[in-house]
Parts: C-alpha cells; structure tokens; sequence
C-alpha cells in the first residue's frame, strides 16, 4: 500500500492509514508487507503490475462509454439475428426487478435471510412447469446446451446406456459444447434430417435405435426455426427401444404450440433468454430441465431444486433445497455431476416475464411471432433470386436460400449493414452443402414496416448483381 | 438538547416479512401484466392466423395455466420478495467465506446496462462490436498480467463451468499424447471446493483426494505416493478454503510435472494475492479467476457469472473457442480455435456483462489499487481472526501463524460445552441482519465457519460482525435456548424439512404442491 496516500480508495475503507497503522498494531505488526510473509519470496512478484493507472468514477464512465460507443446495436440496426439468443420484448418491470440491489448482490444466504430469493426461484419452476406441463423444474444451467447435455447424462444413468442421438440440424456450436460435456462418459451420434423439410428422418432413426441408446434428443422449433411434428412418432420410437426422449424447446413459443411433455417428452430443456433477457451479446443465455415429478428422474438432477415446505408456524411458507445429497456439494465427485454457480437471476427474471404475461400474452406473443415470421418470409421468397430452403411450418426462425442471386451472405449481410440492417446468420460454414443460406429470425418485435424495408433493401441488394 | 443514546454494537434488526402469497395466488381471471405487440391487420390479412401456420398436431389448444395478474400487483409481489432477500449490498457479508463478497460499484451496473452492450447480438459481424471486443481483449491483457498465464478465455460461465473446461482440457492435452487412456486420474484435496473433485469425476477421471498434514498443508508425501504415470492432473486452490497458503506449492507442481501430470490452479480464492503473487511463478499450467468474487462482479442470486479461463502458450490451442485477438490491422477480431480446441463450454462469448464490470473495476484501482485489494483483505482477515480467537467456544484449527484472506474456524468447544452448534447459529445470526454460512462439506474442521472479511470492510463493519458473533457465544453459555430456537427476527420460522427429502412429500413446483397437499378436514383447524 503506498504510505504517502492522503485519502482512501472509495471501495477500500480501512486503506485510511490511520486504521490500517492501528489494525497492523492490535494484530501485531509493524509494516503491511507482513501480512504476506506466508508466500516465499521466490514466489513474490518484485515489481508493479504492468497495468494502466486507476481511473476515478468520471474518467471510468468516459473511458468504458467511449469503447461502448463503437459499438452498433440492435436499439439502432434493424436485427434479424437469432440462432440461439433472440431480440424480443422485454416488459419494463423484468429489469426493475432483475436490477433490485437485493437480487444482484445475493448469493447462498440461508432460507431465514434470503426468503425472497428462495420463493422467487420456486415460484420460477412453477411457472415455466406450468408452460411445460412438468412438475419439476431446475434452478437454471448456464445455458441450453448445457441443460441438454445435462439431460443427456441423465438419461445415460437412468437407463444405464451410453449413447445419444440428435438430429443432424442440432446447432453446431450447441454440438459442441454437447460433445464436449458428455465426453467419455456419453457418445453423441447423429440422425440424419430431411432435406426437404428439415424434420428428422425417421427411418435414419429407427436404424441407429437399439439397445444401446439412452436417449433421443431433438428440438422443437428446432436451430432452423422448423416445427417438428413428428414428436410423438419420434418419442414412441425412443420408448420402444428402451430410451428416453429428450426435447428441447424455445419456451416463448410454448403458448401456441403443444408442450412437449404430451407428446411423449420424459426430459424437457431449453433457454430461458427469450423470457425477459437481453441479448448482452450472449451473456442473457440460461437453460432450463423439467421432468415428471418421479424419483428416478429428480434424484439424477445435478442442479439445486426449491421446495416449498411448512414452517412452524401455521400459514407460513417455507422453502428449501429438495434431495440436497444427490449434489455435488453435498458428496463432491460421487454427487451428481457438478454445481455451482449457474444463472439465477435469468430464473427469477423469467418468473417476472411469465407473471406479467400470463396465459393470455403467451399464447399472444407466440402467434404474433408466427405470423410476422411468415409476413417476413413470404416478403423475401417473392423477391427474384431469393427462396425458403425448408418446406413446411416454422416458428420464428426460417433459411433463406440466396445461392440463386449470385451473391453469398456475406456480401449480402454487408450490403445490409450499410442499410442499418444486421441480416441472418451466414449458414454457409456449418452447413456447407447448402451453400449461401441465412438464417433469419423474425419476433414480435419487428413491425410491418420493419420486415418490408429488410425485403426492400434485400430486393435491391439481389437486383444490383447479375443472377448466375 | 440531551443526546439520545443509542448502543450499535449489536444491530437491531428485523428483517421485512411480508407473508406474501406464492404468485399463483395473486390470480385474478381477466387481470393483465403486460400487453406484446401485436400483429398488424395487413400482416394478419396476408398470412392468416398463426393457428393456420402450425401443424394440427402440435397446436396447444389450452393456454398455459399461468396467473393473470395486473402489472402493480407484480412488481409489489417481487419487490416485497426482494426486500425478503439480504443481498450483499445490505449486510455486513463477510460471512460467505470462499466466496469474496465485496463491495459491487455502482457505476460498473449503470455501465453494464447501456443499450450498447445489452442490445448486442453475439453473432453480429466483427466490425459492428469493436468496442466490446476491444474490452474483452484489455480484460484479457490484464488478466495475463495478474496470472502470469498467456491467453485467457471468458466463455466459462462460473468457476464449475470453468473447473470443467480444465479438466476438459487435462484430457484432451492427454489425448493429444496418445496418453488419454494412461492417465485417468487427477488429484486435489480435501480442503479444495466441491467443484474440483466434482468436474473431474464428469470427465471421467478417477479422484484422489489428499488430506491435510497436521499444520493443515496439503501433504507433500501423500502427493509423491498419489502420482503415477496413471496422474493427469493435479487441481487445487491455494490458499485453500482454510486460509493457509502452502509455501512448498512449487514443490507441489514440480512433482506433478515430473510425473507427467498437468497442474492447474483454483483462484477463487486470490483476492489476496492480487500483485502479491501469480500462478505463472508457481509452477501452474492453467489458472482461473472468479471474475463475481475476486473482480467485483456481483453473485445474482447464484449467476450469471464468469470463470476467466487462462492457460500456459503450450496449452492455449486446447481453450475454448473463439478467442478475441488484435489483427495487424488494428481490428479486432475473433480466432476460431483449431483441431485440439476443446471446442465449446457455454453458448457464444460468455456473460458479456460481468467481462465489462470486472474490466472496469480493474480499471478503478491500477496496479497499485489491486495491491490494495490484497493488503487490506489480508489485513481484515487476520483483524478478524486475532478477534474472534478471543471469543469463548471459538477456535482455529492448524498452523497458529498468519492466514491470507479468508480462515475456517470451529465452533467445537462451544458445542461440547453448550450444546449450540454451527447450524443454530447460523439462523440466530439473521436476527442481527448479518449473514454466517457454515463451510463446505465434509466437516474436517469440526462445528465449522469460514469467514472472509475482504477489502470492502471497514475496521466499524469488522467490528459489528464480531460483536454478534460474540453475542451469540454469551447467548450460548448463558440462555443457549435462544439461539436453539432461532431465528426469532426473519421473515420465517424454522423450516420443517422432513419433506424435502421425501419423494411422496417434496413439491418442487406449486403445481406438485396442490396436487400432494391435502386441505386440512373441516373442524380439525
């Protein structure tokens, strides 16, 4: 500490030097180089970080202000980016709470302090159990591959099997972490899609089935935006041969479309960021499991669970972690995989969400988002050049096809953002075969006139280039 | 005027207690908290129906029984939820040990909630976010700079997530070797997080778990015993969750190495090392940092968080992908990484928002400040320590020397004497508004308690903190009933658990509850 400081750091009370010459004395020590005697000297930095000097608060703003401010965002460009974190509305009253000093600043208080935090995240899995038509819900995952992998595994220990299946459409990057969380435990093997509609094939599936999958993993809508509904088939085949169905979801279209749970689903996961998240360039992703309340099932989660409990005194609520000895913070490696720290404040954020629209605006925003997204595709399919890659029924996400305008998406993509337009995910790296196709996401954000200048600017973009 | 007086010493204090509903009974049919938008008619004229547009068997023909609430009655249900939650911005936190609950500057959450970071989409072309990517890289030089390491990776969203990527890239480095089958084993230690243990086991590793020496070092000969051509790695935290550092760590790593394993570090524990002493000189390949503990980044109820991820040059093709980089061009861009990539841990680029704030707090101190940081946790551990040391039934097992940030602490005297344990005390502690977690599990330190005083602390806030635990202990020895009984001041009486561990009793959703709830018979009230 510099002894010829006149003030404190405003986050370091006791660098008053004062308090700190009488700490070190009632402790007994003369000098605060002591304090680190414990660490050999070989093993001392002997020199000043190399770091910038220390900003006040103004300087901070400034500074992070301006490295902001080189930044262009989805409040100023028209975005039709999706492919794992989507822009949608988020009512007001999700981020006053999400906000609320108590929520931001809590962490593993004790059900006598943190009553509020506990029934939050209880009445979280209430409320998302509700949308799935599940009796248990998680305290959130860090992400949806991450509740995927996990329900993977889960499935892998109920059964007592060791391979997976996912669909040949499952995110790359979704695959990957997939792959990386279930390596050496779980193999992954992929079903093939088909290429006209992007629904799974069922007779790849029923080829690769046997006594050796744990589980059939696939989504709805899926990573290309397509309605799969072919579940029931898909879950009876999984059953059939001993294994459990897995589905993932996109939990805003679940006021519209069939929850998976009635087709066959004994694992549901997915994401909680369209629920009142942010995009935060990526940092709003949280994942969701839910399963029958069964005992085979909820003693395989990792994650913590809430329960609601009496107290003793009559009336009261109580709430407390459910099964606490299956986790890893109770029996370290032989719990249940791991846990930690997840996404908390995501899960009592989606209670907020789903309490303020209720059934009403969810079956709401889910048909607004069906139709916009078929306004908008309908737009870009009349536009020469440029067509839909799937046939059939999609959420909110479809693949444009633009290998018949001669550009690629990159190009075009470009052309947009001089328009004040982020276009669609460029496919062409994951799914090479198909060429220049895009991704678009389309959400109850965007208005009429929204989806008719991203067709307008498309429709000139494709007309400037000569058509192979 | 006669001076009112007023005793502070140990606060009075009641937390709020609202007896507030579970939000589904806040139900009124027809009521509304919010309105989307809406679809406009000449879309609706052009497309039809969203019903039209879903094929007939994956049509929900009943909404969701959710609540229908007005939207005042929703924000007043979760404020009131929110003032039953004590945060660490409203109490003396030092009682979550290995956590580093410490001050979270303001300024850093007005930042992180500019439509230019929360509007960005992750996927957006690199020239559109090169401000943001220019904060993830200085982030990343200054963590170099504090490790010692030579690349760091922020996609692990919390020190498990980032446990795991290490213990991912453990056996993938080994797999690389053509080792992978050979090695399939990783040590730690008792005292370590549960984490350590917990991720490796997911990677399929077999754990050895090394106990302590009577000093409460980790032993330096059962770790020569442990290894073999069978060690992949070697995980551990130093100091550990006691507060000891080991001196001999770099015997520790030498011995690790030459026997082929990989050694990487648990910094969740390094908010008193900042400028002290770094990873690099003490032997390890891979380090991370909690950027919600020691970067000042808040816990949020439990996440989202971040695990910076940093590692050795001969390690840094094994990070997750991608990783931000500055082109000879100035720009900067993102570097997918090659074959040997453990591949991904988390979606996209990590939790953008805690990379901004503990950039920015990084920022508010420099060097010297960040030496500051570690100073003064230090210096408010062992005022903390001499402290309670002087409080009857309290103890600190191992070495009687100095501890760095944080000390594990036993109660056992006081239980044999009293009969009061760690868990009764640690409700009665609400009463006084103050937050006391016991320890991790197993309990090697009998009755535990690990306290972690920071730097956020004033020698007054150190001095409240002890003054309850003193309270307590006199409470203990002389009317031990109250703190058997307590909490008496919460927001709720005691928990009957019994449920909670019952398959035909626990309610994990509210929906379970009315199902395995029966209403009381009439006339039995």
């Amino acid at each position: 500490m510099a002894d010829n400081r006149t003030y404190a750091h405003p986050y370091i009370p006791n660098t008053v030097p004062e308090v700190r010459d009488a700490m070190l004395k009632e402790i007994g020590l003369t000098s605060i180089d002591q304090l680190h005697d414990a660490i050999p000297d070989n093993l001392k930095l002997d020199r000043e970080m190399n770091l910038p000097p220390a900003m006040n608060e103004y300087e901070l703003r400034r500074h992070i202000e301006g490295l902001l401010a080189k930044n262009k965002h989805g409040a100023d460009y028209l975005n039709f980016l999706g492919a794992g974190c989507w822009q949608h509305f988020i009512p007001a009253v999700c981020d006053e709470i999400n906000q609320r000093s108590e929520f931001v600043t809590a962490y593993a208080g004790e059900p006598y302090e943190d009553h509020g935090r506990f029934q939050a995240l209880f009445e979280y899995q209430s409320l998302v159990a509700e949308l799935v038509d599940m009796d248990v819900v998680n305290v959130p995952t860090f992400d949806w591959a991450q509740a995927a992998s996990t329900a993977i595994r889960m499935a892998g220990r109920i059964t007592g099997r060791k391979t997976a299946l996912l669909p040949r459409s499952v995110d790359p990057d979704k695959a990957a972490i997939i792959h990386n969380y279930c390596t050496p435990v779980m193999e992954i093997e992929y079903v093939e899609i088909d290429t006209v509609t992007g629904k799974m094939d069922l007779s790849d599936l029923q080829s690769k089935l046997g006594d050796h999958v744990a589980a059939v993993y696939f989504e709805n809508p899926g990573y290309l935006g397509i309605i799969e509904d072919q579940g029931a088939e898909i879950s009876k085949l999984a059953h059939d041969a001993g294994a459990i169905s897995i589905v993932g979801v996109d939990p805003i279209s679940l006021g519209v479309l069939e929850p998976p749970a009635r087709y066959g689903a004994d694992i549901i996961c997915g994401d909680l960021q369209p629920l009142g998240m942010h995009m935060n360039y990526g940092g709003g992703q949280a994942g969701f499991i839910a399963t029958r309340d069964e005992e085979k099932y909820v003693m395989e989660y990792p994650s913590r669970l809430f329960g609601i409990v009496p107290t003793e005194a009559q009336g009261e609520y109580g709430f407390g972690d459910v099964a606490y000895e299956r986790t890893s913070f109770a029996l370290r490696e032989k719990g249940k995989e791991s846990v930690g720290t997840q996404t908390a404040l995501w899960g009592i954020t989606a209670g907020v969400y789903l309490s303020l629209l209720g059934p009403g605006g969810m079956q709401e925003v889910g048909a607004t988002i069906i139709e916009k997204s078929h306004y908008a595709a309908k737009l870009l399919a009349d536009i020469p050049g440029v067509s839909l890659r799937f046939e059939g029924a999609f959420f909110k996400e479809f693949v444009v096809d633009f290998n018949d305008t001669g550009l690629t998406v990159a190009q075009i993509n470009r052309r947009l953002m001089d328009e004040g337009i982020f276009g669609g995910k460029d496919l062409s790296a994951g799914y090479p075969q198909w060429g220049q196709c895009a991704l678009y996401c389309v959400t109850e954000i965007h208005t009429q006139a929204d989806l008719e200048r991203l067709a307008s600017a498309l429709r000139a973009i494709a007309a400037y280039q000569p058509r192979s | 005027m006669k001076r009112i007086q007023r005793d502070h010493k140990v606060r009075q204090f009641h937390q709020a207690k609202w007896d507030e509903p579970v939000i589904f009974e806040l139900h009124r049919p027809g009521e509304r908290g919010v309105i989307p938008p809406r679809t406009e008619s000449a879309i609706a004229e052009a497309v039809g129906s969203a019903q039209d547009h879903i094929p007939a068997s994956m049509r929900r023909n009943a909404a969701p029984a959710l609540p229908e609430i007005g939207q005042a009655k929703v924000l007043r249900h979760y404020l009131r939820l929110s003032q039953e939650t004590l945060g660490s911005d409203l109490n003396v936190e030092i009682g979550q040990g290995t956590c580093t609950m410490k001050y979270i500057p303001r300024i850093n959450e007005m930042l992180i909630r500019n439509p230019r970071l929360t509007e960005l989409h992750p996927l957006q072309d690199v020239d559109s976010v090169q401000g943001m990517l220019e904060i993830y890289h200085n982030l990343d030089l200054a963590m170099r700079e504090i490790s010692g390491m030579n690349a760091f990776s922020f996609q692990p969203s919390s020190g498990t997530q980032a446990l795991l990527a290490m213990a991912s890239i453990v056996r993938a480095y080994h797999d690389s070797r053509g080792e992978g089958e050979q090695r399939d084993e990783i040590i730690t230690t008792i005292f370590s997080h549960p984490s350590q243990a917990a991720t490796a086991a997911v990677k399929g590793y077999k754990i050895i778990t090394l106990h302590p020496d009577e000093d409460g070092f980790p032993d330096l000969e059962k770790l020569k015993n442990a290894v073999s051509e069978r060690t992949a790695g070697f995980v551990v935290a130093n100091p550990e969750d006691t507060g000891i550092y080991n001196h001999r760590i770099r015997e520790f790593t030498d011995v690790v190495h030459a026997a082929g394993g990989i050694c990487y570090y648990d910094q969740a524990n390094a908010n008193g090392l900042l400028g002290i002493t770094r990873a690099k000189e003490a032997g390890f390949d891979m380090c991370f940092f909690n950027l919600h503990k020691t970067f000042a980044a808040p816990h949020m109820c439990g996440g989202p968080a971040t695990g910076a991820l940093g590692v050795t040059e001969e390690l840094k093709p094994f990070l997750p992908g991608p990783l931000v980089e500055l082109a000879a061009d100035g720009r900067y861009v993102l570097t997918e990484q090659g074959g040997n990539s453990i591949g991904k841990v988390r979606s996209f680029h990590g939790v953008a928002q805690t990379v901004l704030r503990a950039y920015a707090w990084i920022m508010s101190l420099g060097a010297e400040g960040l030496k500051d940081v570690a100073q003064v946790a230090v210096l408010n551990n062992n005022y903390l320590y001499h402290k309670i040391l002087q409080i009857r039934g309290a103890s600190a097992p191992y070495i009687k020397g100095r501890r760095l940030e944080q000390v594990r602490y036993s109660w056992k005297q006081l239980t044999d004497e009293t009969g009061v344990t760690t868990e009764d005390i640690t409700r009665r502690m609400c009463d006084f508004g103050l937050h006391y977690w016991t320890s991790h599990h197993p309990y090697i330190v009998p009755q535990p308690f690990t306290l972690e005083p920071t730097e956020s602390y004033s020698k007054e806030d150190l001095d409240e903190y002890i003054q309850a635990l003193e309270h307590i202990s006199n409470e203990a020895y002389t009317q031990p009933e109250i703190v058997k009984t307590a909490p008496h001041n919460s927001t709720v009486h005691r928990n009957i658990e019994s449920s909670l561990d019952d398959p035909k009793q626990w309610c994990i959703t509210w929906r379970a509850y009315l199902k395995k709830s029966q209403p009381e018979p009439a006339g039995q009230k």
